[in-house]
């Protein structure tokens, strides 16, 4: 029942976004989230999405999917957008009493709503088109200058890297708890939220001393393989950057100046 | 006295509150040979487990010397050097894999000890080629049954090129299929790269393997020789709670009934044959 | 008592994941049955168990219990489970309560029984599992391995099933431990005369406590007989992989090199030891049983 069970949404493919190096994703997505905020014109909002459009068509994702992502999310783009609208100050086009709407106010919720948007399919790409294990890798290697100001990356790398192995053991295991409570008579489906709640308990605490028992066992595992934290580690599989990334990297510093040099040179539009 | 790893007069208590210390292990002496296929039998609580944590110092004597390769698991700057030589595999597949990807997880010591990654590389490929999981380098611990998950395990010991690997009940959580391939596996290493193996178990068809069987009760050795000689003790392996292999039981009660059979038969083709040569040589 | 018609299963259907775990089972559960069940893992085993309490529902076919389909009232399904107790493999694992008490009387409560009535089931529960009654204020967590595992089988024996079925129970014991657990399970069926079902890798165990067998094997009912009908086709378990126990093996082989020491089945060990001392008409043997 749970072995079709994929973390994440990691699209499998050979496209050449896949096989970019996880840290030039990474580091490509955050460049490209800044510009989000950066860009302040029409048309440079027009570039972002067309540069997210051919990452799409390049990694050969349905795009029926990468719209899946935005719609959880249309809720907290409809808060924003109304935020926005009434909070905005500027020429003002309606005046309800204590509520008014302004020319400006409409405007810059039309541009959030955008750029929420392309912001998710844009963040929504890197989880597509990367594994979770591969993004761990990149975030270690491409976070470790920040080891030097004491930020404790190999330790929450590894945190989340062992997140990812036990996940599947972990929704394994609750399954059984919850069939063996079942067979019990436990009853999970009807009755009030408080009973449900409560219903829950007995899943629940077996689960996490199952979980505790877990840990305490994988970290005698670790020390008696001479796992003494982050330094003097070796990897066996090292990231290379190749021409693919180059590529990357200087379509998004491209990008970056075309967008920024529109907000000077046509800020109207 | 050049043994690999050796015990003498070792005492092991497990503090307790409001109670005095649980003595697990009671003036212990014990050897083990390079290259020697050691198995210890014995029920739950008869110290079997407290022994392997000694061997590679996740456990210090509270009483005598332990000795592994020469160096005292007590000091405190010998834990690496005894852990890269006396390798451990646990009892829960699930709970000692540690990385997504098998090979990354036979990877996992090297790593930790620094080793270059193209020798890690070497390594790891040699080691998943021994227990036969090359096969399944890329696949997720998640997807292996419990027997290929404890070779992955054994795999990820082996990488460390370690003189000895300890077994703590490696089968006690697989079925038949499982178990019969974790064993194939380590007795292959023993025969074959002459790797020592200490293997801790609670099943007397796995003791039969080894080269000599210990069998431990409370905290002590209760029997100490080859399987044969063991398991010639009927009277005592019973009433120490274990088995028996059933042709050995079979023939010690056709002996007690003062039928002439051989001592100290295992399998059931060496039981055959015996009893063949009875039935053949007249009695009927 | 619990009857399977022409039940399938398929996990994840329509997936690049589809796998069959049952395939057209027809299988009929007397009253008062003790059935050992074999099989290799992913042999369809634990599909079929947790089918007969209604924690699976069949992809096509019936399962009936007293004669009614079990799925045709949903209400109905938790008395189903109340009915067909289903012990999981390694149920220690699936404590919570405080108490050993109040762990084991998980069950009754949700049946919605008196206080009285819950007591009562928990005492008896607790001697059936050879419990001292001084544990029942303990917490189940500072109980040994196997003392922890007794409670779970109470948790469930508590609920007074119709049938009890028990998922390897013996996994991971020591051979004290598991005859411990076994000889439990014999007496408890012996004094209840429920039917039981033992889900067991042991060949030997099923031999020596259960009096029918059911064989798995890819998805199918390989065979369902009696103990001795279905060890006479050792040559096809055997090429299964599933463990023939040893006794009956060099008996098999005795017989194969022209000496048919006995007209049954031999799978235990002193019968083994009787016969062949019969067939030597050895003295000692003699005064056992009655000679050929």
């Amino acid at each position: 029942m749970l072995n079709n069970f994929t973390l994440g949404q990691f699209f499998p493919g050979q496209s050449v976004i896949h096989r970019l190096d996880p840290r030039s994703k990474l580091v490509c997505t955050v460049l490209y989230l800044v510009l989000l905020f950066v860009v302040n014109t029409w048309i440079g909002f027009a570039i972002c999405a067309v540069y997210m459009a051919v990452v799409i068509v390049v990694s050969k994702i349905p795009v029926s999917n990468v719209l899946r992502g935005v719609k959880p999310i249309l809720p907290i783009m409809a808060v924003t957008a109304v935020l926005n609208l009434f909070f905005i100050d500027g020429t003002r086009i309606l005046d309800w009493g204590i509520v008014h709407i302004s020319w400006e106010g409409i405007v810059f919720a039309i541009k959030m709503m955008i750029r929420l948007a392309i912001l998710i399919v844009g963040t929504s790409m890197l989880t597509y088109t990367t594994s979770p294990i591969a993004l761990t890798d990149g975030m270690e290697k491409g976070l470790r200058p920040l080891q030097k100001i004491h930020l404790p990356v190999h330790e929450v790398t590894m945190m989340m890297s062992i997140a990812l192995r036990f996940i599947p053991t972990l929704v394994e295991e609750t399954d059984k708890i919850m069939s063996a409570q079942k067979a019990r008579g436990a009853d999970f489906e009807s009755g009030g939220l408080i009973h449900r709640a409560k219903a829950l308990v007995p899943i629940l605490i077996p689960l996490f001393i199952s979980a505790f028992r877990r840990a305490e066992e994988l970290a005698l595992a670790m020390e008696c393989r001479c796992y003494r934290g982050g330094e003097g580690r070796t990897r066996l599989r090292q990231l290379r950057y190749g021409w693919r990334d180059g590529i990357a990297y200087l379509s998004m510093v491209l990008l970056f100046a075309l967008c920024i040099a529109l907000n000077f040179l046509l800020p109207n539009i | 006295m050049n043994h690999l790893i050796s015990l003498s007069d070792v005492v092991f208590e497990y503090p307790r509150e409001e109670a005095a210390p649980l003595r697990v292990l009671n003036h212990l002496d014990l050897t083990v040979e390079q290259g020697e296929f050691l198995a210890i039998l014995g029920q739950n609580g008869s110290g079997k487990s407290t022994l392997a944590k000694l061997l590679n110092a996740i456990l210090t004597p509270t009483g005598g010397v332990c000795t592994v390769c020469g160096f005292d698991t007590a000091q405190e700057e010998n834990l690496y050097e005894i852990r890269s030589r006396v390798g451990m595999v646990f009892q829960n597949p699930d709970n000692q894999l540690v990385a997504n990807v098998v090979e990354e997880d036979v990877a996992f010591a090297l790593e930790n000890m620094g080793v270059d990654p193209k020798e890690i590389r070497r390594r790891v490929d040699q080691a998943l080629k021994q227990v036969e999981m090359y096969e399944f380098r890329q696949h997720a611990p998640h997807q292996l049954s419990g027997g290929q998950k404890q070779r992955v395990a054994i795999a990820g010991v082996l990488a460390m090129e370690p003189e000895c690997i300890v077994l703590d009940e490696p089968t006690a959580m697989l079925d038949p299929r499982g178990r019969r391939e974790v064993l194939n596996t380590v007795r292959q290493l023993n025969q074959e790269k002459g790797t020592t193996v200490v293997l801790i178990t609670h099943y007397m068809d796995e003791a039969c393997q080894a080269g000599r069987v210990v069998v431990m009760d409370q905290g002590q050795i209760a029997l100490n020789g080859t399987p044969k000689e063991v398991f010639s003790q009927v009277n005592t392996i019973r009433s120490l709670g274990l088995d028996l292999p059933q042709v050995t039981e079979l023939c010690w009660r056709l002996r007690q009934a003062g039928v002439p059979l051989p001592e100290g038969i295992l399998t059931e083709p060496e039981c055959l044959d015996a009893l063949c040569k009875l039935l053949g040589g007249g009695v009927k | 008592m619990i009857e399977l018609k022409d039940v399938s299963y398929v996990y994840s259907p329509k997936t690049p994941f589809e796998k069959t775990a049952l395939d057209h089972i027809n299988l009929t559960i007397g009253e008062g049955e003790f059935i050992g069940v074999i099989g290799h893992t992913g042999s369809g085993k634990s599909t079929l168990i947790q089918h007969l309490n209604g924690l699976l529902r069949p992809t096509q076919g019936q399962v009936l219990f007293n004669g009614t389909d079990i799925w045709a009232d949903k209400k109905n399904l938790r008395q189903v489970r109340f009915q067909v107790g289903l012990v999981f493999q390694y149920p220690e694992y699936q404590l919570f309560e405080e108490t050993v008490g109040k762990d084991i009387a998980f069950g009754p409560t949700n049946m919605g029984l008196s206080q009285e009535e819950i007591q009562r089931r928990v005492q008896r529960a607790m001697e059936m599992v050879e419990l001292p009654a001084s544990y029942l204020d303990h917490s189940p967590f500072d109980l040994s391995g196997g003392q922890k595992r007794r409670v779970a089988i109470a948790g469930v024996i508590a609920m007074e099933p119709k049938v009890l079925i028990l998922d390897e129970p013996t996994a991971g014991l020591d051979p004290r431990g598991r005859d411990l657990i076994l000889q439990m399970i014999a007496h408890y069926r012996k004094a209840t005369g429920s039917t039981v079902l033992l889900v067991s890798h042991s060949m030997e165990d099923v031999a020596r406590y259960c009096e029918k067998v059911l064989v798995m094997n890819h998805s199918k009912v390989f065979a369902f007989d009696t103990v001795e009908q279905v060890f006479s086709r050792w040559q096809e378990l055997e090429a299964m992989g599933l463990d023939v126990p040893q006794i009956t093996l060099l008996f098999q082989h005795l017989e194969q090199k022209g000496y048919s020491i006995s007209r049954h089945k031999i799978y235990t060990v002193p019968y083994g030891a009787q016969k062949l001392l019969e067939y030597l008409n050895w003295p000692a043997g003699k005064g056992d049983s009655h000679a050929e």
